[in-house]
């Protein structure tokens, strides 16, 4: 298949299919931990603050092996998991997604803690004063208006688990067809001789991948920055 | 319906101790910036709960400290017209009169979408964003927005406040409609004595966090007593009339109760009742009845109080026919003249000291 072959296709398949569903589990959690940082004062909102924060410091290598221990087979969550869900993360490609997601959620965090700060808040009050009750002032007021950075967050986290590599190898190891992700395959076709043009395909794809994301990312933020009003 | 407060609150070295009720029509919070008034408007519409206190809404207890009551904003059926409008900006104007329909979860009732459309003019406007509307647009949608809430009451804070002079005057005619028809009983925080003098019916008067005076509007601009508090330039009495007729060279004529005004041309035809601020500064005092004067309003008048100032002035209240107009002149002048309860006078005002915007319909 010219350029890339079945190898290099599974790899990139498998990169999508890891951060399409990172990203998409991880959006409404990041939302949650923004919407609580952003917003709510509480006893231990420090803690959830470091936590939140921890994978972006941590060496990858410490992240993957904590959710090995962790989401291992023989992990407390992970043993829970897999017995009353029959849900295996361990050198699955759910796994590689669960590493990915963590390794994003901060940066998604970040983006959309800073865009919901930058909401207008009167604005909130006058929905109140017009009968909203809270969940629908942030349904109707507060998320269109914060729209942009979600989307910016919900980019950042989808670019970085495409490139996700230190946690997930450490997790969910390198299989092929498994938990081969893009920078995976790169690492394995340096480690062979020879493998020079595979590893430039695979550096070819990785880039032409990140630049559509950032491209398309940009455009839906404009558009919606657009539609609601706020655009430059 | 009226509204009863009581309330309590100390923040950041400010304390507010106010009570006052607003019956129906508009109630004017009155009082130079950092007086406490949004911060009584916020209290009222439960964006701020105070340290202590009542808030009572006709029957509803909107606030009760001691029981714990504490209604939620969006529970109170308040409208409220922000200073800033706070118009929704990923929202069209139609959008945005939606809103409190869509707020409630109910669909929005079409004919009085229409009704209130059609009251502030903003028909043309519906398919436009809030970015592209000028201040005066923004706050009649403001405004609309606000009515459409189906609100008990409505809470205006400075919403002319960042307006010029040609805005206002657009739309205070509307808010006098809203008082009139709409019959809903309004709190209208301003630090305007113009707006003040025009629309309201009940002046609450506030500095430093405490209610100096509450009462009927005329009876707080009659008081010379209060004249320093809204402002020595700009205190002036007023007096209520009915057009009686349009003159050819472009003044009006209002009878009020001592005679006949003769005032720069009045929006209001002729029979409908007025109110005129008549500025203390420009009325001029006179023993004898003056021949060969320019001015064309001169009332025969009669001394009730001579209220002397700090500085070199004097405010005389006088009462023409029933009733009563301030003057302000120098002591030399009052002394000259001798005036004393009970002097007879008359008082003798230009035509065209008169603003156009010192005459409000009521």
């Amino acid at each position: 298949m010219g350029l890339l072959g079945a190898e290099e296709w599974q790899a990139l398949g498998l990169s999508l299919r890891v951060a399409f569903w990172a990203t998409l589990w991880s959006l409404p959690v990041a939302l949650l931990a923004a919407y609580a940082l952003a917003r709510w004062r509480f006893p231990g909102r420090g803690l959830l603050n470091v936590a939140v924060h921890l994978p972006l410091v941590l060496p990858p290598v410490v992240t993957g092996y904590l959710l090995l221990l962790t989401f291992g087979r023989t992990g407390p969550v992970g043993g829970w998991l897999e017995a009353h869900l029959g849900l295996v993360f361990a050198f699955r490609w759910t796994g590689a997604a669960l590493a990915a997601a963590v390794m994003g959620f901060p940066l998604m965090v970040r983006a959309m803690w800073l865009s919901l700060d930058a909401v207008d808040r009167r604005l909130e009050e006058a929905s109140a004063t017009l009968g909203a009750p809270p969940w629908r002032v942030f349904l109707t007021v507060t998320l269109p208006l914060a729209l942009p950075g979600i989307i910016a967050g919900a980019l950042l986290g989808f670019a970085k688990a495409m490139g996700e590599f230190g946690a997930t190898i450490t997790f969910v190891s390198n299989i092929p067809g498994e938990t081969q992700t893009l920078p995976s395959a790169i690492y394995t076709f340096l480690q062979i001789p020879g493998g020079e043009g595979a590893v430039a395909a695979l550096v070819a794809v990785s880039v032409a991948v990140s630049v559509v994301a950032l491209v398309g990312a940009e455009a839906l933020s404009r558009a919606v920055a657009r539609r609601i009003g706020m655009a430059p | 319906m009226t509204l009863a407060v009581d309330i309590g609150h100390g923040f950041g070295g400010f304390t507010l101790e106010a009570a006052f009720e607003a019956p129906g029509g508009v109630t004017a919070l009155f009082g130079r910036s950092g007086a406490g008034k949004t911060t009584l408007v916020n209290a009222v519409a439960g964006l701020l709960g105070p340290d202590r206190g009542r808030i009572v809404l006709g029957e509803r207890v909107l606030f009760d400290g001691a029981a714990g009551v504490f209604v939620k904003p969006h529970r109170r059926r308040i409208g409220y017209v922000f200073q800033e409008g706070r118009l929704f900006p990923h929202l069209s104007v139609a959008g945005n009169l939606a809103y409190p329909a869509r707020a409630a979860g109910r669909k929005a009732d079409g004919r009085e979408t229409a009704r209130v459309v059609e009251m502030l003019g903003i028909g043309p406007l519906l398919d436009r964003r809030p970015g592209a509307l000028s201040g005066g647009e923004k706050q009649r949608v403001a405004l609309g927005r606000a009515l459409l809430s189906a609100p008990e009451m409505l809470l205006m804070d400075e919403p002319l406040a960042a307006l010029d002079a040609e805005r206002k005057a657009e739309i205070l005619p509307y808010i006098e409609r809203l008082r009139d028809e709409a019959g809903l009983p309004i709190l209208y925080v301003s630090h305007a004595l113009e707006e003040v003098a025009r629309l309201a019916t009940t002046v609450v008067l506030l500095a430093e966090g405490r209610v100096v005076r509450a009462g009927p509007a005329e009876a707080l601009f009659a008081d010379p007593d209060l004249a320093p508090r809204f402002g020595l330039r700009e205190a002036g009495a007023l007096l209520t009339g009915e057009v009686i007729a349009h003159d050819a060279d472009g003044l009006s004529e209002v009878r009020v109760s001592g005679g006949v005004l003769y005032l720069p041309q009045v929006a209001a035809a002729p029979g409908a009742r007025v109110r005129v601020r008549i500025e203390a500064q420009d009325v001029i005092l006179s023993r004898d009845r003056p021949e060969g004067l320019s001015a064309l309003n001169i009332l025969p008048a009669v001394v009730v109080a001579v209220k002397q100032g700090d500085g070199p002035g004097v405010i005389a209240q006088l009462k023409v026919g029933e009733d009563v107009i301030l003057a302000r002149l120098t002591r030399r002048s009052a002394e000259a003249l001798d005036l004393a309860p009970g002097r007879t006078c008359h008082a003798i005002v230009k035509s065209v000291a008169v603003a156009r915007g010192a005459v409000g319909r009521i």
